[in-house]
């Protein structure tokens, strides 16, 4: 087992294998038992969310309280249906959610779907790069850790990985900035791309939204480079904070296939070192790590609306942000309902993947 | 567990040893002693600072001016003001200090807050089973899986409404950062609970005839704070983490109020493109330090809590620096090779 051995960090990793274990059924049933599991997700976090927000008031007193007379506040609660019970606003908004609509936001009457359209791609760029980061930096290194275990590189790169948790994605972005934006003047400050090459981008037809495919499609070098330029500092603030997570993992679990049986066996029949660890010990440790890319979608969604303010990075986080400072609460209810639903389903996907890559999972 | 064989095994003293860091201190060597000792040293630093902020800063958090008048903003350090100003005019020095005491004022709420929660749920949970096990565990499973941050900022909003004081701030603070933790203490403690319920003592004192809730308290729980100490460390570090990225998001506590490092943080955005640095260097640091230093000790906790994670002494193949601990500690051979 090795899927335990990460005990607080992944207790639902060890947790899902073993209640799926009563099923039986195999492959076809496990999925349907997860697939129908996205449902309650969803209700609940939908659920909780409406609570917190409607148990204490309404979101145009929030946000508009001090600014407009008692007798406007009232018409305008009025007009919006916020003086209802609250069993019947809680029953429209569940039925708004099912046909797909998470409301529309106060401030700039935008629907929050097309927020999603609009934003989702930037946000989907940036965990990309965190998560190539964090692979790139992560695996090697654990790997690395794991067979000089308890010499002195094993200590340098543990530290390395508390670290990496240890600082706020703001600050490691602010640091980053302070280093190569502002002392060594080599990447820029923020933003995506430079005014130039966000005209270029955005006058080619059918954007994606995604910077990156757009630049590659417009086939100019320039565009393309300043894209990736703008990438770096926040790609590497967001994906710092995972790679650490994915080294304490890998080399937690490649110490624990290391010291298996099969692995004195490949070792006595010659199989080279550095051969023993690529092959024989990380690949059956690689599965706990699919399971917690799963888990970390969601520290890379929180993440992603620090690293997006830090670097005005203007995606879905960015919204959240400045929706908050706008106290435009019916925008920040429908974009964390609308990430709910997000994160459910990319959960999901994970555990199809992970049930594919390892048997045991699904038996 | 083990027989200490080099002291009186009675008394104060075994007590002392059995106490949960305190055991794990004696059980560990080399790399694993240093990391722990590290943390252990980062973490009483700070609460030290915390404790005696208002001894150790040079001014108060909320102090505009002195009797040479007002301070002016985005100082840098100076031995005036050996941190700088921000740039709303305060002194870095004293706002870090004064942080520390935020912070841990937060970590204490949190952290008493979700444990109580999450250990009755849990033990209710996982010792009664049923129906109400199984909701509880979609519940603590989806609000397992959902993004940290954004449930606190939800939580905030509600508590806070955007804005509060001292004490208003840290209790929102800390309920937006119960409300996340609730669900891992759960699953811990039902876990356990479920492990232990089928022992044979929870049986016998059935038998007996004890009620449900004295089995849960007296027999299921004492049997399931094992993994407490290293859930305790890990949550108190991510209460900071939380609290801190609250604070950045203009959600923190007013200025005015009290110190807080992510609030510092977010105001110093700006002063970083200008080139100045010191207003977001040390209150990063702060943050980075107390984090550090608390979940080194959650890592040695969990290395030495797994004996395959746990540097062993005996070992063929040992390495130098194994070796060399090894001969070190040599009175706590027995325990650490059991």
């Amino acid at each position: 087992m090795t899927t335990t051995t990460e005990a607080p960090a992944s207790p639902p990793t060890a947790a899902k294998p073993a209640r799926s274990k009563s099923g039986g059924g195999g492959l076809a049933r496990y999925l349907l038992v997860r697939f129908l599991l996205i449902f309650p997700t969803v209700f609940i976090l939908v659920t909780m969310v409406f609570l917190f927000m409607r148990v204490t008031g309404d979101p145009i007193t929030a946000a508009q309280g001090g600014r407009l007379s008692a007798a406007q506040l009232q018409e305008r609660i009025h007009e919006a249906g916020y003086d209802r019970p609250i069993l019947v606003q809680y029953f429209e908004y569940l039925g708004q959610i099912a046909r797909g609509d998470f409301g529309t936001t106060l401030t700039d009457n935008q629907p929050v779907t097309k927020l999603l359209l609009e934003y989702g791609g930037a946000t989907l760029e940036l965990a990309f790069y965190a998560l190539i980061v964090a692979l790139i930096v992560g695996i090697p290194l654990g790997m690395l850790a794991a067979y000089l275990r308890d010499r002195w590189p094993d200590a340098v790169l543990r530290i390395f990985a508390i670290l990496c948790y240890a600082t706020p994605v703001f600050f490691a972005g602010l640091l980053l900035k302070l280093i190569f934006s502002v002392w060594l003047d080599v990447l820029p400050v923020a933003g995506r791309a430079s005014a130039r090459t966000e005209l270029q981008i955005t006058s080619i037809d059918s954007p994606t939204g995604i910077y990156l495919i757009d630049a590659l499609r417009t086939g100019n070098g320039a565009v393309i480079g300043d894209v990736l330029s703008h990438a770096v500092l926040p790609g590497l603030a967001l994906g710092l904070l995972t790679a650490g997570i994915f080294l304490r993992l890998v080399r937690t679990n490649v110490i624990g296939t290391f010291s298996m049986p099969y692995v004195d066996a490949a070792r006595s029949r010659g199989v080279r070192e550095s051969r023993l660890v690529r092959k024989h010990a990380l690949r059956p440790a690689l599965v706990p790590i699919i399971t917690v890319m799963g888990l970390q979608i969601a520290v890379l969604l929180g993440g992603a609306v620090l690293t997006e303010t830090t670097f005005e990075w203007e995606g879905l986080g960015f919204q959240v942000a400045h929706y908050l400072q706008a106290r435009d609460f019916v925008a920040v209810q429908g974009i964390v309902a609308l990430l709910a639903v997000i994160v459910a389903v990319t959960n999901f996907i994970v555990d199809i993947v992970a049930a594919i890559v390892d048997p045991r999972v699904r038996f | 567990m083990s027989e200490n064989v080099t002291s009186n095994p009675r008394s104060l003293g075994a007590v002392w040893r059995r106490l949960p860091v305190v055991h794990q201190l004696r059980q560990s060597v080399g790399l694993q002693r240093g990391m722990l000792v590290a943390g252990l040293v980062i973490t009483g630093i700070f609460l030290l600072t915390a404790i005696f902020a208002p001894l150790l800063a040079p001014y108060s958090f909320n102090q505009l001016r002195d009797d040479a008048g007002r301070f002016s903003p985005q100082e840098p350090p100076s031995a005036k003001h050996l941190l700088g100003t921000t740039v709303g005019g305060f002194d870095v020095l004293s706002r870090v200090i004064w942080g520390s005491q935020t912070a841990l004022l937060v970590i204490v709420f949190a952290v008493l807050l979700s444990i109580f929660a999450g250990i009755l749920l849990g033990l209710v949970s996982g010792y009664l089973g049923g129906w109400v096990d199984r909701v509880l565990v979609v519940i603590a499973d989806a609000v397992y899986a959902f993004p940290t941050l954004l449930l606190a900022i939800v939580a905030a909003i509600v508590i806070t409404g955007g804005e509060s004081d001292l004490l208003g701030g840290v209790l929102a603070a800390s309920i937006s950062i119960t409300v996340v933790f609730v669900p891992q203490y759960f699953r811990v403690i039902r876990a356990e609970a479920v492990r232990v319920k089928s022992e044979a003592f929870v049986e016998s004192a059935k038998v007996v005839g004890a009620r449900a809730p004295r089995i849960m308290f007296r027999h299921v729980l004492r049997n399931s704070t094992r993994t407490l100490p290293l859930i305790f460390t890990l949550n108190s570090s991510e209460a900071i983490l939380t609290l801190a990225g609250l604070g950045f998001l203009g959600f923190g506590i007013e200025p005015t109020q009290a110190a807080e490092w992510g609030y510092d943080l977010n105001k110093s955005l700006s002063d970083v493109t200008a080139g100045i640095w010191w207003t977001s260097v040390f209150p990063g640091l702060a943050i980075v330090l107390v984090v550090l230093g608390i979940t080194l000790i959650g890592e040695s906790l969990n290395d030495l809590a797994d004996p395959r994670l746990r540097a062993r002494r005996r070992r063929r193949g040992s390495t130098a620096a194994d070796a060399a601990a090894a001969a070190a500690p040599a009175t706590i051979e027995t325990e650490g090779a059991r």
